[in-house]
């Protein structure tokens, strides 16, 4: 599965929870349409870190517990997951490799086409209500992106220390 | 492969219910994370309930004595009111319908999704809830229950963009169907004509037509009437009587549909009064 060794499993479960915490953080309205899709984020960061270890079974397993957490049809977010991921994975090998703004741009059409997915998905279910401020989540997430990054990539320094 | 599969999960949850105990088992898997979120703002209330001065705790309990006084005196009036329907829906020989019972469910601070009025309750099917279940709290109508999970379940409110409540105008009985508007303190009627008799500050109450939610228990009231000389039909909204935004507590209402025996409403009668949490259909 993931990580390599135990404390490595360990992070990865731990940010896992975190992200799909945030996920549903009670926000209000306007703010809950900007909370990017931080399970996404995450799943990419140790697709592009670990790709060894990270397979597209991992970001199904991921994407129907988000499913069920958030009450969506169950396969939406797996769906989305497991696409994203295989794409990751797929072209890691070059996009570990860019500079950092260029990393950006690469998470921002992840992001993108995630959100489209999903929007398309929730039209087939029902008459959907999504208002404009949905597309914000996508700037926020690469907004969010570097933070997420700096914050993931310094914990897993200290692991050494442990 | 993996793309194979959701999708054929997507398909499968969309067309039956066959995945219903698979989302029940990984509920329980979510639902701490669920709790988890929620903590902060539980913690905050029992705090405020902790750290509250003597005085005002005084005066709380002086004007909820005031209160159950004055909504004693009414529910004693209202036993004979009742008696007295159930009479005289006799002499029509028409049926009536008893109580209803009602299980208290608090909210968890969760968002599902933004673009939906859906939230999460900590009672599932583990307290017999059930889908479609009517949904009200102190004031009025809440929504009803969407899904229920073993440990809590989801329910869509009034003002879901997909939601509607069959309503009746307090005033005068005239039908018409509540849409949400995707706003927490809008509802909307648009299938009313432009001469409908209507006006803001008008009552409206759940019809019981459709058979999901019980007769007689406030939804909204009329904020603002517009007639549209150029549109068949009035643009008209109205303001949810429950707290949708504020309230901690819901209560879900089991329909009681046994009907009342006319030829002995005596019996039945008593059977109201014998029903502990026996909600009452006015006020």
């Amino acid at each position: 599965m993931a990580p390599n060794n135990s404390s490595s499993i360990f992070l990865y479960l731990l940010t896992v929870i975190l992200a799909m915490s945030l996920r549903i953080l009670p926000l209000g309205e306007t703010a809950g349409y900007l909370n990017p899709d931080w399970v996404l984020l995450i799943l990419i960061y140790w697709s592009l870190n670990v790709p060894e270890n990270f397979g597209v079974f991992n970001a199904w397993i991921v994407g129907v517990l988000v499913d069920v957490l958030t009450g969506r049809v169950l396969g939406e977010h797996a769906l989305v997951y497991t696409l994203m991921i295989y794409f990751i994975l797929k072209f890691h090998k070059r996009i570990r490799h860019y500079p950092f703004p260029q990393l950006s741009v690469v998470v921002f059409a992840a992001l993108l086409l995630s959100s489209v997915l999903i929007f398309w998905v929730e039209s087939i279910k029902n008459e959907a209500h999504i208002s404009a401020l949905f597309w914000g989540r996508i700037v926020t997430g690469t907004l969010a992106w570097p933070i997420m990054y700096a914050a993931i990539s310094y914990l897993r320094s200290l692991r050494r220390f442990f | 492969m993996g793309v194979i599969l959701a999708v054929a999960l997507l398909i499968s949850d969309q067309q039956g219910n066959g995945l219903k105990n698979v989302r029940a088992t990984l509920s329980i898997l979510v639902y701490p994370l669920q709790l988890l979120v929620s903590l902060p703002v539980d913690m905050g209330e029992s705090m405020s309930d902790t750290f509250v001065s003597y005085q005002s705790l005084k005066d709380e309990n002086r004007t909820l004595k005031e209160k159950q006084l004055i909504n004693d005196s009414r529910l004693l009036k209202l036993a004979a009111l009742e008696k007295e329907n159930i009479r005289l829906r006799a002499l029509l020989e028409n049926s009536f319908k008893l109580g209803e019972q009602v299980l208290i469910a608090e909210l968890l601070a969760v968002t599902l999704a933004p673009y939906q009025h859906i939230v999460v309750v900590n009672k599932g099917s583990r307290f017999g809830v059930h889908e479609k279940q009517p949904v009200t709290d102190a004031y009025g109508i809440v929504g009803q229950v969407m899904r229920t999970l073993p440990v809590s379940s989801e329910i869509m409110l009034i003002t879901d963009p997909n939601h509607a409540i069959p309503v009746q105008v307090n005033r005068n009985g005239l039908r018409t169907i509540a849409l949400g508007s995707g706003k927490i303190n809008q509802l909307q009627l648009p299938f009313l004509p432009n001469n409908a008799d209507i006006k803001p500050g008008d009552l409206l109450i759940s019809s019981g037509l459709g058979g999901s939610f019980p007769p007689g228990y406030p939804v909204a009231e009329i904020d603002e009437v517009k007639v549209q000389p150029n549109k068949p039909f009035a643009s008209i909204t109205a303001t949810p009587k429950a707290q949708l935004d504020k309230s901690r507590e819901f209560l879900i209402v089991w329909s009681d549909s046994r009907s009342v025996l006319l030829t002995e409403p005596e019996i039945e009668a008593e059977e109201v009064d014998a029903s502990e949490e026996t909600l009452n259909g006015t006020e």
